[in-house]
């Protein structure tokens, strides 16, 4: 098993990094020997799982293994190093469903703790830590879930693959993950001055740079989630320019396809700033360099700039892909040409080139030059213009479309509501006179909730339920589907339209307490988010039930024009029995005589 | 199942295109890098920066450049011993280089511009972030000469000596961003 062997590789890695750091004259009790033992840990790490064995065997000239198949290991090759897309496909989607419910249970325990005005049942830096927990958790699941499942499953088969470009850089980037909830949850396991991490998922210094190990372990935890992005989306990139099935031209590339493509270019480039931001942060703990010491020059606003330079275009890579999954089930259950096509792929576009040209207005009260928040502001509400042509898209495609209301279709929908009202909420963010009145409150928290869980995280549902006849082969309870869609939207609604409430009358976010005339609202907040939390066991039953002894799937249930649809539930290994060759547009439903892809007949060519 | 994508030609340029892909990342971190000595300390520079040392590093580094490029070019001719010889010698280059950033610079640069500094802060960041990929090039290097060594690499499928190689010009090129920009910029 590749999770024990990784575990056990990785102790001992750990064991010699600090040794050795220890015997090279590194002071013992600091926080260099944990940091360089780290490294040593997550090579230990990879090396154990197997990410290594196929380079490092020919390094040394010895055979390689086999990879797991289906045959070979059945349901066990989920567990093992395996190179296969559709392995690490459903290897990423149910490591982050489970970093996603994980994430939600800590809400659940600071929600609690915001019942009711003062001090329940933790201390306030306990709350810090769960909040930033939470916080840092669900940023993983935004930036990767969607990319990682089924940009490795669901991609290669649109474009007619039969693998991802590097099947063993794919690998790595899955791997590269666990560490970084070993690390989140460790930090939290810590002790005493150790315990936690109080920063928010941000970690802005000097708070990031006062002593606590925990506070290490988060830094290190950030930057191994941005190794794995980088090279995710680097594999991506070429696998969608270089893989390409014979016919697949850029103008019939499904729109799915599209959002990962764009996407992986913010990932690639935009993710080394914050690696190296939190490097920098890592240096002035361990190695005493002064880059947050104002008097030598730096200071917070360095980082903050870093920071954000990465991190607003990051909200992009996480909706980006909720947006092309939400365009991806329109015109299926519509059965309407996707209106807009190429005016949505434009959309894509014009995000990925303006995303990084708005990161200063997160610092509206950071202390700015009063000339540079007029641009920021101007920039922030231009890119609602391409946001806005991707919107239209959607709507041109629902218009007069013949709508069947199926669980898939119904989060589709739910994502257009959900973002508008996230949309329009942002406005009054990027404006700098409202800004400065709503920074920090739980204004920001509701408008980025309904943002990226409303938009992000509802595409990712829905994304499962459509995809979810293809990668288990079976079908799911649709009762069990609505019920949970219509349990999570409404609950959901209810946990975020107060919060703007909230914020408007002065809750600050990332404190725990609030003035007492807020108890009602934040009792009915909590108490809805217990709601939210429990529409999710509706969920882990269908999806486990259903995986287990649904019925059989058929291997185009939606009657979707794709080429994933037109293969088998699962696909067989390499995905297709001989590459198809695409004729026509995707998203022709209705037209007549439109044929995407024509693939070989599939009891012929199995012969 | 024998499609384009294994053809071996059109792997290597997929091959390519992902190397370079990662190359391209990989400036990210020195571009962030170098714009924060501009932030931090403008054109500041320290008198007693040791520029003849400077100087021979660059010089260095940048004949290791060139070795490396022959090194490329006999392995496609098919002249293993060239290959081989100016392989160590990019190998020996780029220890050097190392050894001198490392064991000579370093030592000195702690005396007037020690890493609590603002100028040091940055020189120790970036010298070092350049030194690591300077140690992950010289250790992909050595792996290709010994596997050169055992015969590995034809003409026509040199893809891991080339990517090698490859990578070496992309830390050489850093290097002459970095030169100036600690070095000589400034009045």
């Amino acid at each position: 098993m590749s999770w024990i062997k990784g575990i056990l590789f990785g102790v001992v890695g750990y064991l010699a990094g600090y040794w050795l750091s220890i015997s090279l004259g590194v002071e013992r009790g600091t926080e260099a020997p944990f940091a360089i033992g780290y490294v040593f840990f997550f090579a230990g790490w990879l090396l154990g799982a197997g990410v290594w064995d196929h380079w490092a065997r020919s390094w040394f000239g010895l055979e390689n293994k086999t990879p797991p198949t289906k045959e070979s290991h059945g349901w066990k090759r989920y567990f093992m190093f395996s190179t296969d897309h559709k392995v690490i496909g459903v290897q990423y989607l149910v490591t982050f469903a489970l970093i996603f419910f994980l994430a939600g249970a800590f809400a659940m325990a600071f929600r609690y703790e915001l019942m009711r005005p003062g001090r329940d049942w933790l201390s306030p830096k306990e709350f810090n830590t769960v909040m930033s927990t939470h916080g840092i958790l669900m940023i993983a699941v935004a930036v990767s879930a969607i990319i990682g499942a089924f940009g490795n499953f669901v991609m290669p088969i649109q474009i007619g693959a039969e693998d991802m470009a590097f099947p063993r850089i794919n690998a790595l980037s899955y791997w590269t993950t666990p560490p970084v909830v070993f690390l989140i949850l460790g930090a939290n396991l810590l002790q005493g001055a150790d315990y936690g991490f109080d920063f928010g998922w941000t970690a802005y210094p000097p708070l990031s740079t006062v002593a606590g190990l925990g506070k290490l372990f988060f830094l290190l935890a950030f930057m191994t989630l941005g190794l794995s992005s980088i090279l995710g989306a680097l594999n991506i990139l070429i696998t969608v320019i270089r893989l390409r099935a014979p016919g697949m031209t850029w103008g019939r590339l499904p729109i799915f396809t599209w959002g990962v493509f764009t996407t992986s270019f913010l990932s690639l480039i935009f993710t080394q700033f914050v690696f190296t931001g939190l490097f920098m942060v890592v240096l002035d703990r361990v190695a005493g360099t002064a880059f947050f010491a104002p008097d030598q020059g730096g200071g917070a606003l360095l980082y903050e700039n870093i920071f954000w330079i990465y991190s607003h275009p990051a909200v992009y890579v996480m909706i980006i892909p909720g947006f092309a999954i939400m365009l991806e089930i329109l015109p299926t259950f519509a059965r309407k040409p996707l209106y807009g096509y190429k005016w949505a792929i434009g959309g894509f576009f014009g995000i990925v080139a303006m995303s990084a040209t708005v990161w200063a207005h997160h610092m509206f009260t950071s202390g700015m030059p009063d000339w540079m928040t007029v641009p920021f502001m101007a920039a922030t509400e231009f890119i609602s213009i391409p946001t806005g042509i991707i919107f239209l898209s959607a709507l041109g495609t629902i218009w007069m479309g013949k709508l069947r209301l199926k669980t898939p279709m119904l989060f589709a929908l739910a994502v257009v509501f959900n973002f508008l009202i996230g949309g329009l909420t942002g406005i009054f963010n990027a404006d700098v006179a409202t800004d400065l009145q709503l920074h920090d409150t739980y204004w920001v928290v509701g408008h980025f909730h309904y943002t990226i869980v409303g938009g992000e995280i509802f595409a990712l549902f829905a994304g499962i339920y459509y995809w979810f006849p293809k990668i288990t082969g079976r079908m799911f309870n649709e009762k069990l589907g609505k019920l949970h869609f219509w349990w999570m939207f409404l609950g959901f609604q209810a946990v975020f339209l107060p919060m703007f409430w909230l914020g408007y009358n002065g809750m600050n976010r990332r404190i725990a307490d609030y003035i007492p005339e807020l108890a009602g609202t934040n009792m009915w907040v909590s108490a809805s988010a217990f709601l939210l939390g429990a529409s999710f066991l509706v969920f882990i039953y269908n999806v486990v039930n259903s995986w287990v002894r649904g019925p059989q799937a058929a291997n185009n249930p939606w009657g979707a024009r794709t080429l994933e649809w037109q293969i088998e539930s699962p696909p067989i290994e390499h995905n297709f029995h001989q590459i198809p060759t695409v004729t026509g547009h995707p998203y022709d439903y209705g037209v007549e005589g439109s044929v995407h892809a024509v693939l070989a007949p599939q009891a012929e060519a199995a012969d | 199942m024998s499609t384009l994508a294994h053809d071996s030609k059109y792997q290597l340029v997929t091959r390519r295109l992902g190397l370079w892909l990662f190359i391209l990342s990989e400036s990210m971190i020195f571009i962030a890098l170098l714009f924060t000595r501009f932030l931090m300390q403008g054109v500041y520079r320290p008198e007693e920066l040791n520029q003849t040392l400077g100087l021979g590093i660059t010089t260095i580094l940048l004949i290791s450049s060139f070795t490396a490029n022959r090194a490329e070019v006999r392995i496609a001719q098919g002249d293993r011993t060239g290959f081989l010889r100016n392989l160590a010698i990019t190998i020996i280059l780029g220890l050097v280089f190392l050894v001198v950033v490392v064991a000579v610079e370093w030592p000195e640069a702690l005396h007037f511009a020690p890493p609590s500094t603002g100028y040091g802060t940055l020189f120790f960041a970036i010298t070092g972030m350049h030194a690591f990929h300077v140690l992950t090039g010289l250790i992909i290097l050595i792996i290709i000469f010994f596997q050169g060594k055992r015969g590995q690499y034809s003409p026509e499928d040199h893809w891991g000596a080339e990517s090698g190689v490859v990578y070496w010009h992309f830390v050489d090129v850093v290097w002459i961003f970095v030169y100036p920009i600690l070095y000589l910029f400034g009045p």
